[in-house]
């Protein structure tokens, strides 16, 4: 299978396109159909991958537009693996779970299409083919939020669609000067990432690039101040959009300052540390403090989900194996445990048609397995050890010890932080005697539901407990990645504070 | 006595000419048959001016790069040939728009498709000569025969649109003819080859600089008012409401790549001499243009004023690609323009089979927004198709406008204009916005009222052409390579 990611970019979208064909009741069981297939596909991109090898594989190379240096490139490594797994997961499950009830037939379609566009972010080597990717991603969700969300959907999907445009058009321009300097260093045209990891700048370019591809990224992640687009629109999607959004959409910002802006730019990146642990500090403390402040389960969320960008950012600017690899694990545990809580979320909304805490109290004496459920993502979404969060959050900690210990500790009071809103909220909505009368007579989650949130709780647990198999992977790609860097690094500065050597010895 | 002139006629190249005399003599058999059997249905004329443009197309294709012909004022070099095919078929998408389902007025006569060709003529002697009255005599034969084919639209807002259009039109052509007198007046000569060997000789003399400058802002203007440039572009949304949305679709391409061309040939001419401050008018006006187009693009209320103005906002874009005076950005212009057709085509017939009769929704409006309200609904597939025509509008990857935009933003970065390229990249977010309010009135609002008449005037023919606009839209990255090459060789090849 050589051309197993052109598959699974464009299985979807194939799928997607006959699907208008499918009558409008038999839509549902196409897309849960088709979600599977394409998981297992990247299943099997999984077990054909070679864990030890920490490169690029089941690279694919057309030329498109030569004479533009544009080519179909497409590859992938222990980095970019798992996120597409989580993501094709994620689209299966949320499909499975889809409680939409009008214009199911659309939706599906939709979000097939979706899907095509969050693989091909995740797969593409050149940056005109990520940059199409990246935008094309938009179109979707803003219909998706546009058509099915709530009051103020519009002006929600709006305000989504021309930030993150915006902020790419930046990067587009970034992304050509680029090229530019690739040209006229090499005489040839390339938007090729690894022709472009080759070009070592001056430290002066590479500092207005970096801030180019960081507006890019950094409204999408999205990091203080730009994360004001975040809260309306998880406020407003309907719960696919939410769990799409949280646990794919804002990777791909994360995963574009791994994939572009530490490799790119180095000595860049190094003199950015502080800058942007300060905005992730903030990030982390300020957003749980807003999500405390909430009133509304769903926003408690959305905010958590900003805070736990911060972490993600921070583990990535450590600049170190443990960091970075602890952000890309990080990247997955918060696109599964954000994806479940909002799931969860949906769940009561779809019973109860509001997510005020208030409206609720003592659901755990009604809906004892659901209760179970959300206790564990929970736990989870706060860190507790065996849990999927632990790990990541652990490790970018660990990692960012070595660069700020005084900033560590202050990131790390976002795992109180975050027990704390995450307490209250339980408290108040499943504790305590059932004081609303609705209330009384909830039904517990139902086959469809359970069955879409008990694997998300197995690897919850399982990779809580045990995260070699997902680690080591990762952990390859990153140090090969590291090292490069350090021979890149043309400043000292860069070179001391991008740590290989060290973590590879401890590591093992 | 004077000695009677002797030209061979292998000498005058008539083969230069061919072209342009295919269109008019198209023309003339149009009107003769209308002479000798009236009454006759609007297809039989449509499919012959296809059939006719063809030939000419044809034609062009053939003709041979860098000659020059017809006491040397016609110059066939490569920018010359690449604008032709552009005219020509921007002109064969853009004719069979007058087969739609309802009879109009206007294509009841067969006058109509005369003039149609004789108007791609007038643009095709506008490109292919470097002759400043060949130019003009172009231009105003283009745009005499564009004036009439908007006031045959049968309304009054038809008629205050070509009056309009015809008093600025008189306006630029008169800028025009001084712009050129005054350079004929310094140089002694109306060939631009021949102004720039003499200006060439002279660029040191401060007084001459004084004269040149007026003669430059005199054509400015004039090219100013033909590309709806800001501040001449009051003129445009009046018109483009006024007009037939398919003629609409045809302003906003073909004229401006004629007179691009034009453009180029005056004003690459300027910058090659070193002119600096020709370049920065033209990007102070650039930058103006798309900026102030888009913001006021921002506040319309109608689909067919928005494009109005979104079509001078790419207008500018383009101008400021012309600015940077590289071989990227002269092919970037015809690459934009050809791309840019397609889209603009498919989305103007789209406004052109949703056009009633009568006014329904708006006193005013043919095309208010609220008319597209909830079309998913409506004509699911009309509107997946007009919602991927403002995405490639808006530049969104992987669409057709969207290679066009990338293509003048890299020349722009090529040029080291990266705060050009920057602007753009702001413009092209602004611009988001209002192509998404028709896509957010299309997907994500109910239905104003019961309007199952939307598609009215759809037909057969159209929806192939729809269906083409699509194809060439969607599809715009597989042919992007070999446009590409082929601009690029042609540009190149005649030195600009």
């Amino acid at each position: 299978m050589d051309y197993i990611l052109s598959i699974l970019v464009f299985f979807p979208a194939v799928a997607g396109l006959l699907g208008f064909v499918i009558d409008k009741d038999s839509a549902r069981v196409y897309g849960i159909t088709v979600a599977a297939i394409e998981f297992f596909l990247s299943l099997w991109l999984w077990f054909s991958f070679d864990g030890t090898n920490a490169g690029m594989q089941f690279v694919e190379l057309i030329p498109v537009i030569p004479d533009f240096g544009v080519n179909y490139y497409l590859g992938v490594d222990g980095i970019s693996l798992f996120i597409i797994l989580m993501t094709t997961m994620m689209t299966l499950i949320g499909i499975m779970s889809l409680s939409v009830k009008e214009n199911v037939k659309n939706m599906i379609i939709t979000l097939l299409f979706l899907e095509m566009t969050m693989v091909g972010v995740f797969v593409s080597l050149d940056a005109i083919i990520f940059y199409l990717f990246w935008e094309l991603s938009l179109v979707p969700m803003l219909y998706i939020i546009g058509a099915w969300g709530g009051s103020l959907r519009v002006y929600a999907a709006v305000k989504f669609f021309l930030y993150t445009f915006a902020g790419s058009l930046i990067m587009l321009v970034g992304m050509l000067f680029m090229a530019y300097t690739y040209q006229s260093l090499t005489g040839v045209w390339s938007f090729a990432l690894t022709d472009w990891y080759a070009l070592v700048l001056p430290v002066s370019y590479q500092m207005w690039l970096f801030a180019a591809f960081f507006i890019g990224f950094a409204i999408k992640v999205p990091m203080f101040p730009f994360h004001t687009w975040l809260p309306y629109a998880h406020g407003q999607a309907p719960t696919i959009g939410s769990v799409i959004l949280a646990a794919v959409l804002l990777k791909m910002g994360t995963y574009g300052f791994v994939r572009f802006s530490l490799p790119l730019f180095p000595d860049a990146a190094v003199i950015w540390i502080t800058p942007i642990a300060v905005l992730s500090i903030i990030m982390i403390i300020y957003t749980a403090m807003v999500a405390y402040a909430q009133k509304d389960m769903k926003q408690v969320i959305a905010y958590s989900s900003v805070s736990h960008m911060g972490i993600v950012m921070l583990g990535i600017f450590a600049m170190n194996a443990e960091g970075i690899g602890g952000s890309v694990f990080q990247m997955l545990s918060h696109g599964i445990v954000s994806g479940a809580l909002f799931m969860l979320v949906g769940v009561i909304y779809d019973r109860r048609h509001t997510k005020m805490m208030d409206e609720f109290g003592g659901i755990a004496a009604v809906m004892p397995k659901y209760a179970v459920i959300f206790g564990i993502m929970l736990m989870a979404s706060v860190g507790l050890p065996l849990t999927i969060g632990f790990v990541g959050e652990f490790l970018v900690l660990i990692g960012f010890y070595q660069v700020s210990p005084i900033m560590t500790v202050l990131a790390g009071t976002s795992i109180i932080i975050g027990s704390v809103y995450m307490l209250t909220l339980f408290k108040k909505s499943f504790f305590g005697p059932v004081t609303k009368e609705e209330n009384k007579n909830l039904k517990d989650l139902d086959a469809k539901e359970t069955w879409s949130l008990i694997p998300l709780v197995a690897i919850v647990v399982w990779l809580g407990v045990y995260p070699k198999p997902i680690l080591d992977p990762i952990d390859n790609s990153v140090k090969a990645m590291l090292n490069f860097m350090d021979e890149k690094a043309i400043t000292q500065e860069a070179k001391d504070m991008i740590h290989v050597a060290k973590s590879t010895k401890e590591a093992k | 006595m004077l000695e009677p002139i002797k030209v061979s006629l292998e000498s005058l190249n008539l083969i230069t000419l061919a072209p342009m005399l295919i269109a008019i003599a198209g023309g003339l058999i149009i009107l003769s048959i209308d002479l000798l059997k009236e009454g006759l249905h609007k297809s039989l004329y449509v499919m012959l001016t296809v059939l006719i443009l063809v030939v000419d197309l044809l034609s062009t294709v053939g003709l041979n790069i860098n000659e020059r012909g017809f006491f040397d004022v016609m110059l066939i070099d490569g920018i010359s040939i690449v604008s032709q095919l552009l005219v020509i078929v921007g002109s064969i998408v853009f004719i069979p728009l007058a087969l739609s389902s309802k009879r109009f007025h206007e294509y009841s006569y067969p006058e109509f498709f005369a003039l149609f060709l004789f108007m791609v003529a007038g643009f095709q002697f506008m490109v292919a000569s470097d002759n400043l009255i060949l130019i003009f005599v172009g231009l105003e034969t283009a745009s005499l025969s564009l004036y009439t084919l908007i006031a045959l639209h049968n309304r009054s807002n038809s008629y205050e649109a070509a009056v309009k259009y015809f008093t600025m039109g008189a306006l630029a052509a008169g800028f025009f003819a001084m712009g050129s007198a005054m350079i004929y007046a310094l140089t002694g000569s109306v060939e631009l080859y021949k102004v720039a060997e003499v200006l060439a000789t002279r660029t040191g003399e401060a007084d001459l600089m004084i004269a040149i400058f007026g003669g430059f802002v005199l054509i400015l203007v004039a090219l100013g008012f033909k590309l709806s440039l800001y501040p001449f572009h009051t003129w445009a949304p009046d018109v483009y409401e006024g007009a037939s949305a398919a003629l609409v679709g045809y302003m906003s391409v073909v004229p401006k790549v004629a007179a691009f061309v034009v453009a180029i040939r005056i004003f690459g001419m300027y910058i090659d001499l070193g002119v600096e401050w020709v370049r920065i008018m033209i990007l102070v006006i650039a930058v103006l243009t798309m900026t102030l187009a888009n913001i006021m693009a921002l506040v319309q209320e109608d689909v067919k004023r928005m494009l109005a103005y979104s079509s001078i906002s790419h207008a500018g874009f383009v101008m400021a690609a012309l600015a940077l005076d590289t071989t990227e950005g002269n092919t970037s212009i015809f690459l934009y323009y050809a791309l840019f057709m397609f889209t603009n085509l498919g989305a103007f017939a789209m406004l052109w089979i949703s056009r009633h009769k009568m006014r329904r929704f708006n006193n005013r409006y043919d095309h208010p927004y609220e008319k597209f309200a909830g079309f998913i609904k409506i004509m699911p597939i009309g509107a997946v198709i007009m919602g991927l025509f403002m995405l490639s509008l808006a530049g969104v990857p992987p669409f057709s406008v969207f290679w066009g935009k990338i293509y003048v933003m890299q020349a722009a970065v090529n040029a080291g204009y990266i705060w050009l390229a920057v602007v753009m990249g702001l413009n092209s977010a602004i611009a988001a916005y209002y192509y998404l309010k028709l896509v957010v009135y299309m997907f994500l609002k109910d239905p104003v009222k019961d309007v199952d008449t939307i598609y009215y005037n759809i037909s057969r023919p159209l929806m192939v052409i729809i269906g083409f606009a699509t194809v060439a839209t969607v599809g715009a990255i597989f042919y992007v390579q070999p446009l590409v090459s082929y601009i690029y060789y042609m540009i190149s090849a005649s030195g600009y």
